[in-house]
């Protein structure tokens, strides 16, 4: 059931694919330009061969294309591959996702972004990853995409509430041993991936996350007091890995938006950031619905947290249920145009996630519940649960009331009250959001 | 023949001495005015003929040089008509040009000859105490004002005929009326009377910050929604800030004075300044041909008040970086550059998001992103400087049946005991109040309980705050240990001032 030693060596030296599945790859290249034309039709044009998607789309281009196609040179387009840090496999290699041929028309070529540019001079084969299998980037991918796992997507323009709800699904999810799989947008899809690459480190990638409860993760406030450098995303190979994996609509070494940067390299670094698309390809509004078929086809379960009628999201959830995953929805406030897509979902009938437990329990996580990691704000050390002025205003506490109310409720006044309040904040016990609304954390529910 | 008289220009506030030359020669009649002076100035000529000639004078024949001495200065603004004519008069024998050297002559001429008021009166009354005149005419509308000034004795003339009079002594200048000690003080721009923190219902937290703020001279800023009361509260900061000296009182009147602003009189409430957020770079820093004082200056030893904080020009708000550091700020024109003061206390109004009602009931439909880009407009060097942060919300209508919880006379007590307790703590630094401890001082000043230490370096070590964060908090929590007349700061007031402190930190962006 193992792969073949030689499959084994291949991975290993990098951008590795067939020629006819950098063929195809080439071929996606070449008609971005046309396939954006024909853009409503994508996903139904994606699942032709090579001829017939040069037939239906390249119109006067045609004979053009297929002589650039029959002429093409495998070298140069492995040697662009590395040139460009990029490595790949292709769906001939026995250890391609298998979740990925239940879709109508794979990706012929799975790239993913290696963290630095291979040495131009390194060739075609350069030796990316060198032994350790953790530091291979398609082998962490094919571990991530071997494992249990799950999409979470959403609105780019999300509320606060949204972003907070995936970060938590997200942390929750890892901790308990699943990849997270989103598309690296800004908001929801951005959350998720923080809130994964906050979980605790896995011991092994994929699988196996409880032994190591080790709670230095890869960021936040977990960083060891005495450090004065900001805690910011773990430097380069050492990083441990992380439990999540980002699908691109562009090229996969480019950060896109360009607000991701940060995310991106972490992602890149610990976790795995991959596309259907070669290098250097600009996003095309045509290449979203064809990622989100890979997302909703990497996952197990797809879990919608924020959208509008007619988003993305929902477009993923949908491509979803096709392939018989699970699906979930997160509910949203009623009145706001970004619950459209999840109480659509919901009347639809998929599960309701009301808290992470809900979410793991449709993964058959949950015994390895939330207790496994570190919870997603918590600090080094859980510090004394809070007694005197700061239990009474924590048990005070309820979301969106302000401090005035809060401290009238457990009978503080305003200078105790407020050092009551830092020191639940210090605590990590308490979130102070814009407007001076009180929340409290997922760590103070426990 | 020549003859001489004395007036002072404004120069920024800074009073110069003027002295006024008139020559008079035979020749064809002429009559031109040298030295640098502005259209205000070359149009006097025809108010000076008409003034003349309705006052009953004789408007002399021949060829009329006026200099206006020194020639390098720039001169701007009618004030310099009086002594103009009173000069002419001298010089051809109509007045007695000796007298007139003790006289320094202030004021616009109308044609019909009556004195008139011209902006700056304290600041040219000062001039000639400092340059040793031992006597000024005045408009009598600025009579009260000058007189502020003590060395001088201010003479009121109502007219040109009047101040020659009183000249050549045959006419006694009209008693002055002393302003009264604590006079109606409210000028434009001035706190007004009549408010005070009884009036205000529920709002403790933003209260205690106003009190914390008063005590240490912190910046403070203000995030709520619409309609909550961040104005009101702002306003009757001024009602708990100290009195002001009769030397502040002093320079107050003086900048309003000069910017037209003020009727008469001592100002003796702290101003308090709340420009349009459409207010350019000059009008809040001063500026203009001929400069100008500008907001920045107009809130000198009062309040400036920022409402809506991210709708300024980013220019606007970088304009008041200088100001803020160093409490005045220098304006460069041409050859001169001009100094004007700024000790204002800073409080910026912001609401918490674009639509105003982040985290009040769910109102708010802002995305994260329109929130974040909200922040991003409020960061920058002016947060740096801004010490404390207070969220504003509607008090709750049990809250606004509740009785008051202090006035300002008890608070402004309070106030002046803590500002008593850091003179003492930095006499002989250059700061005079906690609000302007530099690292240096802060390390020196700021005594720390174990446990207070403790809670500074757990949440530094979180990422909670940054080390400038830190040490705003340590400024803060100072005044607060000051307002409750402790030596060395404790754990609460530690705690107090991180709850105070702005959380769009940098050290938290860092680590979020």
């Amino acid at each position: 059931m193992r792969p073949p030693a030689d499959a084994e060596r291949g991975v290993a030296a990098g951008a590795l694919a067939c020629e006819e599945c950098l063929a195809r790859a080439w071929l996606l290249e070449r008609l971005a330009g046309h396939l954006e034309v024909a853009r409503a039709a994508a996903l139904r044009l994606l699942a032709l061969d090579d001829g017939g998607l040069i037939d239906a789309v390249a119109k006067g281009a045609r004979r053009e294309v297929r002589s650039e196609l029959a002429r093409l040179d495998p070298g140069r387009a492995r040697a662009r591959l590395a040139a460009a840090g990029v490595a790949a496999v292709c769906r001939c290699d026995p250890r391609y996702p298998a979740r990925l041929r239940d879709l109508p028309a794979p990706p012929a070529v799975l790239h993913v972004a290696t963290r630095a540019p291979a040495a131009a001079s390194a060739g075609p084969s350069a030796d990316v990853a060198g032994a350790d299998p953790g530091a291979d980037p398609i082998a962490r991918l094919l571990a991530l995409a071997r494992g249990p796992s799950v999409a979470i997507v959403g609105a780019r323009r999300a509320s606060p509430y949204a972003v907070q709800v995936a970060t938590e699904l997200a942390h929750a999810a890892a901790c308990a041993g699943a990849t997270v799989i989103s598309g690296l947008a800004a908001g929801v899809d951005a959350a998720a991936h923080d809130g994964a690459l906050r979980a605790a480190p896995a011991a092994g990638v994929g699988l196996a996350a409880a032994a190591s409860a080790s709670a230095a993760g890869p960021g936040l406030m977990s960083a060891a007091p005495a450090s004065t450098a900001a805690p910011a995303p773990a430097p380069a190979s050492a990083a441990a890995p992380a439990a999540t994996l980002a699908v691109l609509a562009c090229a996969p070494e480019r950060p896109y938006p360009a607000s991701t940067r940060a995310l991106h390299r972490r992602i890149a670094g610990a976790g795995a950031v991959v596309s259907e698309l070669g290098p250097g390809l600009r996003p095309r509004r045509w290449m979203f619905p064809a990622r989100n078929r890979i997302i909703a086809a990497l996952a197990d379960a797809t879990v919608v947290v924020a959208g509008r009628p007619g988003s993305g999201a929902l477009l993923t959830a949908r491509l979803a249920r096709e392939l018989g995953r699970t699906l979930g929805a997160v509910p949203g406030p009623v009145g706001s145009p970004l619950s459209c897509a999840p109480h659509l979902l919901l009347r639809e009938g998929a599960a309701l996630i009301g808290a992470p437990a809900d979410l793991l329990a449709q993964l058959g996580l949950e015994d390895r519940a939330l207790n496994e990691g570190a919870p997603a704000r918590a600090r080094p050390a859980p510090p004394a649960p809070p007694s005197g002025p700061a239990r009474r205003l924590l048990d005070a506490l309820a979301d969106g009331r302000g401090a005035a109310a809060a401290f009238a409720a457990a009978g503080l006044d305003a200078p105790s009250g407020l050092a009551a309040l830092a020191e639940l904040e210090l605590a990590g016990l308490v979130l102070r959001g814009p407007g001076g609304s009180l929340t409290a954390t997922a760590l103070a529910r426990r | 023949m020549l003859a001489r008289a004395r007036t002072f220009a404004i120069d920024g506030v800074e009073p110069r001495q003027v002295w006024v030359e008139v020559d008079i020669r035979s020749g064809l009649p002429a009559f031109s005015i040298v030295g640098l002076g502005d259209t205000a100035v070359r149009e006097s000529r025809e108010r000076i003929r008409a003034a003349i000639l309705n006052s009953g004078f004789r408007f002399p024949d021949g060829r009329i040089t006026a200099n206006l001495a020194p020639a390098s200065l720039r001169k701007a603004g009618p004030g310099f008509d009086a002594a103009l004519a009173l000069a002419l008069l001298a010089a051809s024998g109509q007045l007695s040009a000796d007298r007139l050297g003790c006289f320094a002559v202030f004021g616009e001429l109308s044609l019909g000859g009556e004195l008139r008021d011209s902006p700056g009166a304290l600041a040219v009354a000062e001039g000639a105490r400092r340059f040793g005149v031992p006597r000024l005419i005045v408009p009598p509308s600025r009579a009260r004002e000058a007189s502020l000034v003590d060395g001088v004795e201010v003479a009121p003339a109502d007219g040109l005929a009047c101040a020659a009079a009183i000249i050549s002594g045959e006419r006694a200048p009209a008693p002055v009326p002393r302003p009264a000690a604590n006079g109606p003080a409210a000028g434009v721009g001035a706190a007004g009377a009549g408010i005070d923190l009884a009036d205000v219902r529920g709002h403790a937290i933003p209260l205690l910050a106003l009190q914390i703020a008063a005590a240490g001279g912190h910046n403070l800023l203000m995030q709520g929604a619409p309609g909550t009361g961040k104005t009101m509260l702002a306003r009757r900061l001024a009602t708990i800030l100290p009195q002001l000296t009769r030397a502040e009182a002093l320079e107050v009147t003086r900048i309003h004075s000069i910017a037209g602003l003020h009727a008469d009189g001592l100002m003796t409430a702290r101003p308090f300044r709340a420009p349009h957020h459409t207010i350019s770079p000059a009008g809040l820093a001063g500026g203009g041909s001929p400069p100008r004082p500008g907001e920045a200056s107009l809130a000198h030893h009062g309040i400036l008040f920022l409402d809506e904080l991210s709708e300024f020009q980013r220019s606007s708000l970088d304009a008041l970086r200088q100001p803020l550091e160093d409490g005045h700020v220098t304006i460069v024109r041409g050859q001169r550059a001009l100094r004007f003061p700024t000790g204002f206390q800073l409080v910026a109004a912001t609401n918490p998001c674009p639509c105003g009602f982040a985290g009040v009931d769910d109102r708010c439909g802002c995305a994260e992103s329109d929130l974040r880009r909200h922040q991003r407009r409020l960061s920058g060097p002016l947060l740096d400087r801004i010490d404390l942060l207070v969220d504003v919300r509607r008090p709750s209508a049990q809250e606004l049946r509740a009785p008051p919880q202090t006035s300002s006379a008890r608070a402004r007590e309070l106030v002046e005991e803590a500002r008593e307790r850091q003179r003492r703590r930095l006499r002989g630094t250059a700061a005079g109040r906690n609000g302007e401890l530099d690292a240096g001082l802060v390390r020196r000043t700021v005594r720390l309980d174990a446990d207070a230490e403790e809670q500074l370096s757990r949440a530094y070590a979180c990422g909670l705050l940054s080390p400038r964060g830190r040490h705003r908090t340590l400024r803060v929590a100072r005044t607060i240990a000051d307002l409750a007349g402790r030596e060395r700061v404790s754990r609460d007031d530690v705690m107090l001032a991180l709850s105070l402190r702005h959380r769009a930190d940098p050290g938290r962006e860092a680590a979020a």
